[in-house]
């Protein structure tokens, strides 16, 4: 379903992706890993269609990806997916509402009552019934995110895009989260690309585990190589050296940056 | 002994203290007006409590003898029906110029440059201008305090719309919206609690304009009365028209402030 042609990404003289060639199924739930700066978010972005490659090109169905965001491509952000002044009924409802075509975006009469009624359902799947009433400022960052997501799969998107989105919520959160997710691919059959930091996260979410990292380093002038898909493997085969070989080489850069 | 900068004082005095000041003014102000009036019982540059009261009684609670006119109800409502006027009308065309600058890159490159030279131009500069163009009636003045603050609020809106994270505006395109549906759910909605907070500051502003056109052309006004008086050195009159402008300050900014809270209690919290 989705084709990158030999994609190339870079802002000035820095290099950030080189020569990325992979295909995707629909259906796949692939997770990118990578230390920060290695083009993961980049690659995510480019899917988003708020980037574009330096060069070859990024094909959806055979077709170039559109250089805006669009209905087909759903995200969730780790920050700031939800809207602040809408309660969690009104942030599903509207939604809907956007799907329809209209200057305001708002919906009424019988219209309403049954985007209403599909609001509940979804927010009844993500567990969100009790809060329909709360304003996004009074959830936890979990609801907050249980909502967004619920919002974007309202939008009926064929990919789903999830950019760190558990990257700020606490472990033991994060495992009903990721249950959610897996839940929510298989009943919607979504192909889902999510990045993150934590490369266990990669391990066992999903069917495909892509690791980003530069093959080439150029101690003089480290931003003159850019990243590639170092390995693309399948979740589900993989054994503890593999783990290990990534971690390994993964870790240390990780750590670094979080220090920093 | 804890260091100075983590001393907290206890509630009530913080409020005795916030009185302070205020006490000491008013007490070195009636200290220096005895001393005066002792010296020269006409004085009339610090006049006493008495006087004050006096001018306060004739100017608000007895009918003009001129014209019939309880002369500081007058000015009162004729000054505020300006000022609302003209606060209303730039909080409007402010927000819509600030609303589609700061939202489309288009209008931004278009209206940027006039918004910035714009609110360069000093309004009172204009004055003359006004009073040329539409006359020496209200008109003139409602125009003069808009033309002072639509620019403060538009470039302030366009910052605040800019402030808003492309995270929202881009999940509203995935979940299908258009550019004038974003603009109506997602921004102006959030815009309304930061036009509100705009108003507010840009209130200082509006009331100097006010008073500076009612200064050079009017027959009723706060700030025609207390130019009118000075020319008889009527600190009886001026000293409260000035305490009563500040206390109108001072209500509309806590209502403002307070309208926030309650219909926007989400902008509060998210800070």
């Amino acid at each position: 379903m989705i084709e990158a042609r030999n994609v190339w990404k870079s802002y000035g003289e820095n290099l950030v992706l080189e020569n990325i060639n992979v295909k995707v199924n629909e259906g796949e739930f692939i997770t990118l890993v990578g230390a920060s700066g290695c083009g993961k978010s980049t690659f995510l972005n480019m899917l988003l269609g708020i980037e574009t490659p330096s060069k070859g090109s990024l094909l959806l169905d055979g077709e170039p990806i559109k250089d805006e965001p669009e209905q087909n491509r759903g995200i969730v952000f780790q920050h700031y997916s939800v809207f602040p002044h809408m309660n969690v009924l009104e942030n599903v409802i509207s939604a809907k509402a956007f799907k329809q075509k209209g200057l305001t975006g708002y919906l009424l009469g019988a219209k309403r009552k049954a985007a209403k009624k599909e609001a509940e359902q979804i927010l009844e799947q993500v567990g969100l019934s009790a809060s329909q009433k709360k304003h996004p400022h009074e959830l936890s960052g979990g609801m907050r995110q249980r909502l967004a997501i619920a919002q974007a799969l309202l939008g009926q998107p064929r990919i789903l895009l999830l950019d760190e989105p558990f990257g700020a919520l606490d472990p033991g959160i994060r495992s009903d989260m990721h249950q959610l997710v897996l839940n929510l691919w298989k009943s919607y059959k979504l192909t889902v690309f999510m990045v993150t930091h934590d490369i266990k996260e990669g391990f066992y979410l999903g069917t495909r585990l892509w690791v980003f990292d530069k093959v080439r380093h150029d101690k003089q002038s480290p931003e003159s190589y850019g990243a590639n898909i170092t390995y693309d493997l399948p979740v589900g085969k993989l054994d503890t050296d593999t783990y290990q070989k990534i971690d390994d080489r993964l870790r240390p850069k990780i750590v670094e940056k979080q220090i920093r | 002994m804890k260091k100075l900068i983590n001393y907290q004082p206890h509630r009530t005095w913080k409020v005795l203290l916030g009185m302070l000041p205020f006490l000491v003014i008013l007490i070195f102000y009636m200290l220096g007006s005895d001393a005066r009036l002792a010296e020269n019982p006409n004085d009339k540059l610090l006049p006493g409590i008495q006087q004050i009261a006096n001018a306060i009684d004739r100017m608000a609670l007895e009918p003009s003898k001129r014209s019939g006119e309880y002369l500081f109800w007058q000015d009162t409502s004729s000054s505020l029906i300006r000022l609302g006027l003209g606060v209303f009308f730039a909080a409007c065309i402010g927000l819509i110029i600030g609303l589609m600058v700061g939202a489309l890159p288009l209008a931004s490159a278009s209206f940027s440059p006039l918004l910035t030279v714009a609110s360069l131009v000093p309004p009172l500069a204009l004055l003359p201008i006004l009073f040329i163009v539409f006359g020496l009636g209200e008109l003139s003045k409602v125009i003069l305090i808009m033309i002072g603050i639509t620019p403060l609020i538009a470039r302030d809106i366009q910052k605040r719309t800019r402030e808003i994270p492309a995270e929202q505006l881009i999940k509203a395109q995935t979940l299908g919206a258009n550019t004038s549906q974003i603009i109506v759910r997602v921004l102006l909605p959030q815009l309304m609690p930061r036009l509100i907070d705009a108003v507010r500051l840009t209130m200082g502003t509006a009331w100097l304009f006010l008073i500076a056109a009612e200064a050079v052309a009017a027959t009723d006004g706060l700030g025609y009365r207390i130019f009118l008086v000075r020319r008889y050195m009527a600190m009886d009159v001026i000293l409260p028209y000035v305490v009563w402008i500040t206390l109108l300050a001072f209500f509309f900014d806590m209502t403002l402030a307070w309208l926030n809270r309650r219909l926007f209690p989400w902008h509060i919290e998210r800070r």
